[in-house]
């Protein structure tokens, strides 16, 4: 974000000192973002699982949780609960084939519990574990295993991607005196890349209800030529939507840069 | 009744020739305050550089710079409704300030951030 914007300001900035006017001064500022749960009642978190689809490159729910608790242990003032991570998917089949055979013996038929769960690709297939984040007797079991925490839960989707089109790209040119410029240029271009979409899901431990959700969505697309690993992508995403999901649980401080005017 | 145009240039021109210094006035009083809200700013003194630059909106109104760095002010306390409507009041004043525009276009994004849509 700030790379986006510092560099038009540096070039004004730059174009403003050049011309002899110094009328400006250019400071840092630390924005305060409220959270958006209000977690005094709550002294630990258990970050437990994800339900998680798209590429076998990289195992979401391994890596969202590691990263999750390592960043809430160093940003956040709530005490993490280290614990193994659950196989949420596998869990939330479990608890749906369950619920289906209990209407079964009661001799009814339970529409809407599928018998083959399908692997996870998109929003549809997505679908059909979501049942396990309003199960409240699970979520309070295991809230009670580990004292009433806050739990974080959730889905992840990390798939790749690939888009062909038109890009401006900038280029270096050099005219007969040799001085150098810049020039934006519009080429064609094949590039590929990953989505992720990650949902993340707060549940009250001493009730097992749901006390909020966040969608989010990040993409990332490199030139076709590039090799670049999926686990570097899946951080490069996960890195833009850390601040926001700490400012769930905690204020955070946002720096940027501007400019003062006299 | 032919002397009446003349009297009322005559006005016109005793109240451009007070009202001129009166204005440049204000605008030394409201620059003065700015310049003081920098200063502190720049020291950390976030508080006191909001006040000094309230009362520079308020000497001067038509203040570009005060309500640009009064939005700035508000922006690190986290008062965003109010960053908002003091960079409107500056952009409006000054359009073609760029300097005034990365400045809300970089608080756009961080506020757009906070409030990114949330389903309960």
């Amino acid at each position: 974000m700030t790379a986006r914007v510092a560099a038009p300001i540096a070039s004004v900035a730059s174009a403003l000192l050049l011309s002899g006017c110094a009328s400006f001064y250019e400071v840092t500022i630390e924005s305060p973002i409220q959270a958006k749960l209000d977690v005094a009642a709550y002294q630990r978190v258990l970050v437990a699982g994800f339900v998680t689809g798209g590429s076998d490159d990289v195992d979401a729910n391994l890596e969202t949780v590691r990263l999750l608790r390592s960043q809430l242990r160093t940003k956040s003032g709530i005490r993490v609960i280290e614990a193994d991570i659950l196989p949420l998917a596998d869990i939330a089949q479990e608890q749906a084939r369950a619920s289906g055979a209990a209407a079964a013996e009661a001799g009814g038929d339970q529409p809407g519990v599928p018998q083959e769960f399908p692997r996870i690709r998109d929003d549809k297939d997505l679908a059909a574990y979501e049942g396990i984040f309003a199960n409240v007797n699970y979520w309070k079991k295991l809230g009670e295993e580990y004292q009433n925490p806050l739990i974080v839960t959730g889905t992840v989707r990390f798939t790749p991607h690939q888009r062909s089109g038109f890009v401006t790209r900038e280029q270096e040119v050099y005219d007969q005196l040799g001085r150098r410029r810049v020039v934006p240029v519009r080429t064609y271009m094949e590039r590929k890349g990953y989505i992720l979409r990650p949902k993340f899901v707060f549940i009250d431990g001493r009730t097992g209800t749901t006390l909020y959700s966040e969608s989010f969505r990040e993409e990332i697309l490199y030139n076709a030529s590039q090799n670049t690993p999926a686990l570097s992508s899946y951080f490069e995403l996960m890195d833009r939507l850390v601040p926001n999901f700490l400012n769930t649980l905690s204020t955070q401080k946002i720096r940027g840069t501007r400019v003062l005017l006299k | 009744m032919r002397r009446f145009p003349l009297l009322v240039a005559a006005i016109v021109v005793l109240v451009l020739g007070v009202a001129s210094p009166v204005a440049a006035d204000a605008r030394k009083d409201a620059k003065d305050q700015v310049e003081f809200g920098i200063a502190v700013a720049r020291k950390g003194l976030w508080k006191e550089a909001i006040y000094r630059w309230q009362r520079a909106v308020e000497i001067d109104p038509t203040y570009a710079a005060a309500f640009n760095n009064l939005a700035i002010g508000y922006e690190q306390q986290g008062a965003f409704e109010k960053a908002r409507q003091a960079y409107e009041k500056a952009v409006a004043l000054e359009p073609d300030n760029l300097l005034i525009r990365q400045n809300y276009d970089l608080f756009k994004e961080v506020n757009d951030r906070s409030s990114r849509s949330t389903d309960r």
